[in-house]
């Protein structure tokens, strides 16, 4: 009975091909644009949790300011750090691996006529430490450079592709501003960040040459600092914050005019987008959904209509009410699950192309597609049911002679 | 000519009419479609009921198909008062003991034949297999075998009205209800669904109430119960 009553529902969608395709659009484009959202938002969210692997989970920043979500003055006004301090903190502070001071701006790399717009940062050797970056070419300062303050640099693998093509940079001179610095080393290629920068696409310099003879004074904008494998980046981020509020003289009870960064908040704070995401995504999805729906009520009126003497004589046949009413239920659901079903291809297929044009993996969330497939059942059910039941109480004599 | 009187039993009664009467409407606007019918079929009978339009010719049929009840008297159906029943139990009641032909055919579009035919089976709960079988035989039993797979709208209007019928016999009911079953058709094809039905009542004994205002097709019937104003004026016997 099912299988006939459910048979009986494909043939008189099929009867109508066209309109039933324009009725589940709504939910076709609901159920797809869902499942692209969340697939994707899967493949970013693996690929950051990726990335902060590769970064190093032991990772900590160190800035002026009172962190990124703050008001913007209070950073902007917030005195910047100096060397004493990454001095300071490598000194006093247990258990950390590397401590790397660093400042950038964004400047012209030329090479004869070739020329690109970078971001250079002065640091010191620990950057690549901290990091955990290796070096495809060349070397990283050492500690002569980095004390007498040399022009010599290290380039990342973007610059050097742009300004070099497939040549060997090592040796080479660039010009940043009016000064020649030599090439001493070439970065191993990272990638692009999770939020689409390009890691590659920077120039190192000893940071009191950045200090000296391109920014004019001697600031540190930031300090990298990690941690020895097994340490709890926590309590390190504690002992820094203490140093720190010691060092620029912070009256007890005021706010700290600095921040420290872990890579635990970074995923906080994805985890934070993500949820935003997923509540808009529902709003969306429930938006079409209810359109969606009231599409396929509208259509199940006018199909109870056109019926009616068909519905007469199934009565006169021996139909029971309940029988009219899951004839026309079923018919709800199967057209509002096709629509679920194609917006499941659909929203696979976009998602499998976005997943590629982004660089993030495709990342298949069965529960959402069963959480699709139940939804847009649901629909069918919810805004079926008025229309059945329009038609199961139909009185067959009425029906039968309905033109 | 009854089958029921040529096994020498008592005939039985199937159909009992006591002083029906339906009012369609209230006060002012009340509509009497019919006033105090009585009338009785027995098993086997075949029955023509005449009447000029709007005489209550079709209010009497549907009330004979437990598609409608009375508004008074009583009508009792293998002596079940239908009056007392739900709209479901009258539901079961078509399904099980009735079956219907209308002047338009009423077959659903674009559904073969056979599957026309296997729609009151499918209410019965009929197996697949089963069901086709008898749908198929059903239909050679009106002569169309071989026209399994046409849809009405490949059918000429006299064949739509046998697959009609098929669907009506095929779950071979205590009664047949007929409204005009060759209102549509040329005199041919009336003659020939005649025929057919005449074939039925004699043959398998099949009891048959028949709407019809020509004279031609009436005399097909055993008794002619004619009509008027929504009482039964007279009846002819023969
Ligand atoms: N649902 C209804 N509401 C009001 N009047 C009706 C209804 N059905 C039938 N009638 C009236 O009852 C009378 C008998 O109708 P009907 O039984 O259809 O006649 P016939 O079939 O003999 O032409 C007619 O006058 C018709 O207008
Ligand atoms: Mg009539």
């Amino acid at each position: 009975m099912w299988w006939e009553t459910f048979m009986l529902a494909l043939r008189a969608i099929r009867r109508n091909a066209l309109r039933s395709g324009l009725t589940v659009l709504g939910i076709v484009i609901g159920v797809a644009a869902v499942i692209t959202m969340v697939t994707l938002g899967g493949g970013a969210t693996a690929k950051v949790t990726k990335d902060i692997g590769k970064l190093g989970s032991n990772m900590l920043q160190v800035r002026p300011g009172q962190g990124f979500h703050g008001p913007g003055g209070a950073r902007a006004s917030a005195e910047p750090f100096e060397v004493a301090d990454a001095e300071a903190l490598a000194r006093e502070i247990a258990d950390l691996e590397a401590v790397a001071p660093a400042a950038s701006r964004s400047m012209q790399v030329i090479r004869g006529n070739e020329n690109r717009s970078t971001t250079v940062t002065g640091t010191t050797d620990g950057f690549v430490l901290v990091r955990d970056w290796d070096l495809s070419a060349g070397r990283i300062f050492n500690p002569g450079e980095l004390r007498s303050g040399r022009a010599v640099c290290v380039i990342g693998a973007t610059v050097r592709e742009a300004l070099f093509g497939g040549l060997d940079p090592v040796g080479e001179t660039v010009r940043l501003d009016r000064i020649s610095f030599k090439i001493i080393g070439v970065l191993a290629a990272k990638g692009l960040t999770s939020f689409g920068t390009d890691q590659d696409d920077l120039v190192l310099v000893p940071l009191r040459t950045f200090q000296r003879r391109i920014a004019g004074n001697t600031d540190v904008q930031r300090i990298y600092v990690s941690a020895r494998d097994g340490v709890a980046t926590d309590r390190v981020k504690i002992e820094i914050e203490h140093l720190m509020r010691q060092r620029r003289r912070i009256a007890p009870g005021a706010e700290d005019d600095f921040f420290v960064r872990d890579m635990q908040e970074i995923v906080s704070t994805l985890t934070a987008t993500t949820r935003v995401l997923t509540t808009l995504l529902g709003a969306v999805a429930a938006v079409s959904l209810l359109v969606g729906g009231i599409g396929i009520m509208n259509i199940m009126l006018v199909s109870v209509t056109e019926r009616t003497r068909e519905i007469g004589t199934r009565m006169a046949i021996g139909a029971m009410e309940r029988d009219v009413m899951r004839q026309f239920l079923v018919e709800s659901v199967v057209l509002a699950g096709l629509g679920g079903i194609c917006g499941i291809i659909l929203g696979l297929a976009a998602a499998a192309v976005g997943a590629r044009l982004m660089g993030v993996p495709f990342v298949f969330n069965p529960g959402i597609v069963c959480l699709a497939v139940a939804f847009s059942a649901a629909v069918g059910i919810v805004f079926g049911y008025f229309p059945a039941r329009q038609a199961a109480r139909l009185d067959p004599i009425e029906a039968l002679r309905h033109e | 000519m009854n089958p029921g009187a040529a096994r020498g039993s008592e005939p039985e009664t199937l159909i009992q009419l006591t002083g029906v009467s339906k009012i369609y409407g209230t006060g002012q606007a009340a509509m009497h479609a019919l006033r105090g019918v009585d009338l009785t079929v027995t098993k086997g009978e075949f029955v023509a009921v005449m009447g000029p339009s709007g005489s209550g010719k079709s209010t009497c049929m549907n009330i004979i198909g437990c598609l409608d009840t009375p508004t008074r008297g009583s009508y009792r159906f293998n002596d079940i008062e239908v009056g007392a029943l739900s709209r479901d139990q009258r539901a079961i009641l078509r399904r099980r003991c009735l079956g219907f032909v209308f002047q338009g055919f009423n077959l659903l579009n674009r559904t073969s034949a056979l599957e026309n035919v296997e729609l009151p089976l499918i209410y019965r709960g009929v197996p697949m297999g089963q069901r086709s079988r008898q749908a198929a035989a059903a239909l050679a039993a009106v002569g169309l075998s071989g026209w399994e797979n046409h849809t009405p709208g490949e059918l000429s209007g006299g064949q739509q009205q046998r697959v009609a019928i098929a669907r009506a016999i095929v779950t071979t009911p205590d009664v047949l209800l007929a409204d005009e079953p060759t209102g549509n058709l040329d005199s041919e094809r009336s003659l020939e669904v005649m025929r057919l039905l005449t074939d039925f009542n004699q043959r398998e004994g099949l009891t048959i109430v028949m709407v019809t205002h020509e004279p031609d097709m009436a005399a097909f019937a055993s008794r002619q119960i004619h009509f008027k104003d929504g009482a039964i004026e007279a009846i002819r016997t023969g």
